[in-house]
């Protein structure tokens, strides 16, 4: 078994202290045992107060889980975030127009540039969409890209998250619970704010406005309802921007439009910022059993009554296997070179790839190709024997179902552990916004592997959070 | 305002009320517990009570006989009485945490601390607490939501459909009390006014926490008449049926100027408290004080149905 190679070290850099920083060297060094232990007991009081949860789906434990929130903030120069920046909104305009042209003529596939067997037989192409066109032909209006960084200059995509990306109610509320415990570091250090982020979103949500449309829309956040994981995160947004959390069961369909179910009668919706699948949007159209939608949805967003953010079948850029050519959709639809890398990957569906990964498994993290949130994936060199036989089956079973990456040396942002401060490693989303501009607020959520060595930072699995600074210039 | 928030509001208000309303009848028993067995000896106060809250038939079923610990078990710690203070707070929380865009930050934080609490207390060894200290606790924490709703909240359709629950609640509680200690404790005419009578109105009284108040209001002797028409006629006993009824009035005619439209519900607020207003407490005597407030239980029932229809469909009128 292979050891995890050396690491890039956020903080030190060959011992040296890294200037981004130097504002939090003193702070932590000096802050004595018993603060420290205060202030993470009153983070976790404020969390628990505010009531932002986790549920963790399989485990049967608390609904009312925290996720670990660490102290010690991550941090980029202005300099690194604008780096960032350009390559995150460049990605986010290639796979909106990648969705828009595979619902439309299909010219990357006639190209021969994307195989066209990977998107028309993708479980995620959506056949009732083709043809229809979203309002300024935005498909994702919000993509969360999952970055890791393995050197002071180079960041690689991990994956792209076109559908419902979560998580952005920590990016806000992790500052808010900084700048409550701990605000004499925002004086000291000029740090961008973050939470501009509900209006911009708001903004953009407006910006893609049905046709049919007069005057100011009315747009609302359309949740499965309290028993989802993220509903503190839907509801806290939808507070931030004032509009009304419904469930399907307050909105139905009458005539071109869909009107929700209000005290003073039907009013109704323009846009609907939707968190629940395509699956389960109209069981009419997708899912017959599905009790979370609304029957006729589907046809008043071909009639253009509605607009869905993100438009059904958005996910069909984020899929695990597209994921090895949105470096050609930036080419291809922009005339660009990527800022951002990919992290190359084995393809398991190809036969050559795929006897390349069952070799090296130790080597390799292994995932399948709709997976999410860090299941069901292995880590070649932190897993035993036994693990690696027991997925070599099931890579055999089903090759197409899988892909592989060399297991990446994820930069360690210094975290607060029981014997102080220790490196832990991290990745970083941040949240891109599309609509009639395509911005990015200047931070997003950093996730921390809070296990030593670990390298899976999802909160599904035990990871945590930071808050994550851009230094102002 | 979504039909499904507007619900469930007036549904916090309704389990905050609850829970208040059991922990006083607790109250109640524990201070009876007290006391040598004045009544005669002739019926377990804990029944009463346990009649009172409605539940009798489930404790029996789960607990047999009713002592002190399992009625305390049953009324406020146990999950599978869906009226027990454990319930109630863990009910109004979770409606809470569905609509917690249509309540401001103090009245969430009031519940959501009163829930974090009860998680502590259901944890806690049962003999480090007192009954007494658990009916406080509870009685605190309904005030505290209370005055967070009161000091916090926007005088909106919001603010309402909250009181709309609170005074429909009430109303209800105020009733059914009044009721099984009329009408199980007392079914024989010959009893009231005698000395045992007396003795089961004071507990009612005690009940509704307005012991003190009706001192101040009527003074002298404790009689069976002056005791109901303060608890149904007197405007200025806070949890009097007519106090409930004007408070539900308010909120509609509220609403009914706010949304530009008069409505169903508003016509029979007006009929229910109409009727208060005019009635003299004689005249319900002279109907059967049972009878009287077997309708009255009826037509609270009704118009929360019609508040429904009017408001909670979301469908045009």
């Amino acid at each position: 078994m292979s050891k995890t190679p050396r690491y890039f070290n956020e903080m030190f850099e060959n011992g040296k202290l890294r200037p981004p920083y130097k504002g939090l060297e003193g702070w932590a060094r000096d802050m004595p045992v018993d603060l420290r232990t205060m202030k993470q007991n009153e983070a976790e009081a404020l969390f628990r107060r505010i009531g932002i949860t986790f549920a963790v789906y399989g485990e049967g434990g608390d609904p009312d889980r925290l996720i670990p929130f660490d102290m010690f903030p991550r941090v980029f120069t202005d300099t690194e975030w604008r780096k960032l920046e350009r390559g995150v909104t460049q990605r986010a305009r290639a796979l909106n127009a990648f969705l828009t042209d595979v619902y439309g003529r299909g010219e990357i596939i006639r190209a021969g540039r994307v195989p066209a067997n990977l998107v028309y037989c993708n479980e995620a192409f959506e056949r009732a969409v083709v043809g229809i066109r979203p309002p300024r032909d935005v498909y994702s209006h919000i993509v969360g890209i999952d970055i890791v960084r393995t050197g002071p200059d180079e960041f690689y995509v991990l994956e792209d998250n076109c559908r419902t990306p979560s998580g952005v109610s920590y990016m806000l509320e992790n500052r808010e619970i900084m700048m409550r415990m701990f605000p004499h570091l925002f004086q000291e250090n000029r740090i961008a704010p973050v939470d501009s982020y509900p209006r911009q979103l708001k903004r953009t949500l407006a910006s893609v406005a049905p046709p049919k449309c007069e005057g100011e829309p009315v747009i609302v956040i359309l949740t499965p309802g309290s028993m989802n994981s993220a509903y503190y995160e839907h509801s806290f947004l939808a507070d931030m921007m004032g509009m009304e959390l419904v469930e399907g069961q307050d909105l139905f369909v009458d005539g071109d439009f869909v009107w929700m179910k209000t005290t003073e009668g039907p009013q109704k919706v323009d846009v609907i910022y939707r968190r629940i699948d395509d699956a389960f949007l109209d069981p009419l159209c997708f899912r017959p059993d599905s009790m979370l939608g609304v029957p006729g949805l589907m046809n008043v967003y071909r009639s253009g009554g509605v607009t869905l953010a993100s438009a059904p079948g958005a996910g069909v850029a984020d899929d695990k296997a597209i994921y090895t050519f949105v470096p050609e959709m930036v080419r291809f639809y922009l005339g660009e070179e990527p800022l951002l890398q990919n992290v190359p990957t084995w393809q398991c569906a190809k036969a050559d790839d795929c006897a390349y990964v069952l070799e090296h498994l130790a080597e390799l993290v292994v995932k399948e190709v709709h997976g999410s949130g860090g299941y069901g994936m292995l880590v070649g060199p932190k897993s035993s024997a036994g693990q690696i036989e027991a997925f070599r089956s099931k890579i055999e079973e089903n090759p197409a179902n899988y892909i592989a990456q060399p297991t990446l040396a994820l930069s360690a942002c210094p975290t607060f552990v029981e014997e102080g401060l220790a490196p832990r490693h991290v990745d970083l989303r941040p949240y891109c916004l599309v609509g009639q501009d395509v911005v990015l607020v200047p931070g997003g959520l950093t996730r921390v592997a809070l296990t030593e060595g670990s390298l899976v930072v999802n909160s599904s699995q035990g990871g945590g959070v930071k808050d994550t600074w851009v230094l102002a210039d | 305002m979504l039909s499904r928030t507007a619900e469930n509001l007036f549904w916090i208000a309704r389990y905050m009320e609850r829970a208040e309303t059991t922990a006083r009848l607790l109250e109640v028993g524990a201070h009876n517990a007290l006391l040598p067995n004045t009544g005669g000896g002739f019926r377990n106060e804990w029944e009463s009570i346990l009649r009172a809250s409605g539940t009798a038939g489930a404790f029996a079923a789960k607990y047999g006989d009713p002592v002190q610990r399992n009625v305390e078990s049953h009324m406020f710690f146990d999950t599978d009485n869906p009226s027990s203070i454990a319930s109630c707070i863990r009910a109004a929380r979770e409606n809470a945490r569905i609509v917690r865009t249509a309540l401001t930050s103090q009245v969430w934080d009031a519940l959501n601390m009163t829930y974090q609490e009860l998680k502590e207390l259901s944890r806690t060894e049962r003999s480090k607490l007192q009954l007494r200290d658990l009916t406080d606790w509870t009685v605190r924490a309904a005030a505290l939501v209370r005055g967070a709703i009161a000091a916090s909240q926007l005088r909106n359709d919001g603010y309402r459909f909250l009181f709309l629950g609170y005074a429909l609640e009430r109303a209800d509680a105020t009733a059914r009390l009044l009721d099984v200690k009329y009408y199980v404790l007392l079914p024989a005419v010959s009893y009231v006014g005698s000395g045992l009578d007396n003795y089961q109105w004071t507990t009612l009284l005690r009940a509704l926490s307005s012991d003190r108040a009706f001192n101040w209001a009527y003074g002298g002797d404790v009689t069976a008449t002056k005791i109901a028409e303060f608890l149904i006629l007197n405007a200025q006993c806070p949890r009097s049926l007519i106090t409930c009824t004007g408070s539900a009035l308010e909120q509609l005619n509220a609403l009914a100027v706010e949304y530009g439209r008069t409505t169903p519900a508003v016509t029979l607020a007006e009929d229910l408290h109409g009727e208060l207003k005019r009635a003299r407490i004689e005249e319900v005597f002279d109907e059967g004080l049972h009878e009287f407030l077997s309708r009255f239980i009826d037509s609270t029932a009704s118009l929360a149905g019609a508040i429904h229809q009017s408001y909670l469909t979301g469908r045009q009128q």
